[in-house]
């Protein structure tokens, strides 16, 4: 169990970026995952009175708080009128509502889960994230950075008429993802996304005109088993996850190609 | 930290620790409905209701309760008793030990979902790990209980 010295319901983002700058201060998320491990921290920071926990939606974008949990994005229907659904559903597989009701959105992105599928889908969607001090980067960098000091604030997915489908395996309901993949299309750009790999997930861009072919897919399929690391971990080999990968990749296609979404 | 709850409409004060779980504060005050499972956040047998949404209490600090409302199965006793009468007809259960989570979960969901099909019952539902039976029991009590809570309601 973590063990906490001080409760600080932070007042605003700068006394909340202020405390989180010592290494024995931590950021509340859910606590989901954080009260499994054996940290000692001396104050834990609680955004949860600034307003960070709606999600806002205009024209152009979606701006999801970063203390909205994964049930708020999964159930929100403007979400759910874009991208075929495939945000609500990759978030419905996992564990169960009362976590989901728990599990905030900025503390799994900013854990850089491997078995997120959170992240996966997200990436696909070409999101980015909004930090306190170092500004707006791109999902898929952030995801790829050390965790820093800094403060996740928002999430923001950009309303493009983009494609998309999501598939994992699992091998029992709401149970880790063994793997998990999101693929989307806009225009002639397609992104392929793998996470559960087990480390965290990993994009890769491609451009292809028109309709793909049985060669382009093979292509691609061929690409993302020779460039994405897979591992081995109790859930399932590096060997059996390359087969997975293409399996569910095709499904994800197959699916976009078919109007999106599985 | 001292915090201002309500447990069941009972307004608590109390000066609770920055780290105390929200399940071993419910079960030090007395609402033994509420289980300790797995403790890692996966079985569903802690679920309470905060401020109406359900909730696994093992990994909700108390002081994130301050000022809200708080609901476990001593304070649904009603609903618990009919839900309860449906699985025993069914023999959904052996051991009874995720009952109460998963009671609380059923009426959380029942309060949410209209007019749920099994698969979003099985979707709802799926937080709530039973290690005695294969479901289908409960999934039979749990259709049964719906349909006759909309026949009453007519």
């Amino acid at each position: 169990m973590f063990t906490i010295n001080q409760y600080v319901l932070a007042e605003s983002l700068e006394q909340a970026y202020a405390l989180n700058q010592s290494r024995i201060n931590v950021i509340l998320g859910g606590t989901l995952w954080l009260k499994m491990g054996r940290k000692k921290f001396n104050k834990a920071i609680d955004l949860s009175a600034l307003g960070l926990d709606t999600i806002e939606e205009d024209e152009d974008q979606f701006k999801i708080g970063c203390m909205c949990t994964l049930r708020q994005v999964e159930t929100h229907q403007g979400l759910d009128q874009h991208f075929d659904g495939v945000v609500a559903k990759a978030l419905e597989s996992i564990v169960g509502v009362q976590l989901r009701n728990g599990a905030t959105v900025g503390g799994t992105l900013y854990s850089r889960f491997g078995f997120s599928d959170v992240l996966t889908v997200l990436m696909a969607l070409d999101a980015s994230v909004e930090r306190y001090k170092g500004g707006i980067v791109s999902l898929a960098d952030y995801a790829a950075m050390r965790p820093d000091n800094d403060i996740l604030v928002r999430v923001l997915i950009k309303k493009d008429p983009r494609r998309a489908s999501y598939s994992c395996f699992r091998k029992s309901a709401g149970d880790f993802p063994v793997l998990n993949c999101a693929v989307s299309k806009l225009e002639d750009q397609w992104a392929v996304v793998i996470g559960a790999r087990p480390g965290r997930a990993r994009r890769i861009m491609f451009t292809v005109g028109g309709t793909p072919s049985e060669e382009n897919i093979q292509s691609i399929v061929e690409t993302v088993r020779g460039s994405i690391p897979f591992g081995t971990n109790l859930l399932g080999s590096a060997a059996y996850r390359r087969i997975l990968a293409e399996v569910l990749l095709r499904r994800n296609i197959e699916a976009i190609l078919m109007g999106g979404a599985q | 930290m001292i915090i201002n709850l309500w447990i069941n409409d009972k307004e608590f004060m109390d000066d609770v620790a920055p780290d105390k779980m929200l399940l071993d504060y419910l079960r030090s005050k007395g609402f033994f409905s509420v289980k300790r499972g797995c403790e890692t956040s996966n079985c569903g047998m802690c679920t309470v209701l905060l401020d109406g949404k359900p909730v696994l209490s093992c990994s909700t600090l108390t002081v994130r309760a301050n000022g809200k409302h708080i609901a476990t199965l001593e304070g649904l006793q009603a609903e618990a008793l009919e839900i309860g009468g449906f699985m025993a007809d069914e023999g959904a259960e052996q051991c009874g030990f995720c009952n109460p989570g998963f009671i609380m979960n059923v009426i959380a969901m029942k309060r949410e979902l209209k007019d749920p099909g099994e698969d979003q019952i099985k979707k709802y539902l799926m937080g709530n790990l039973c290690r005695c039976s294969g479901y289908m029991g409960q999934l039979r009590a749990i259709k049964k209980y719906l349909a006759a809570e909309k026949e009453g309601a007519k």
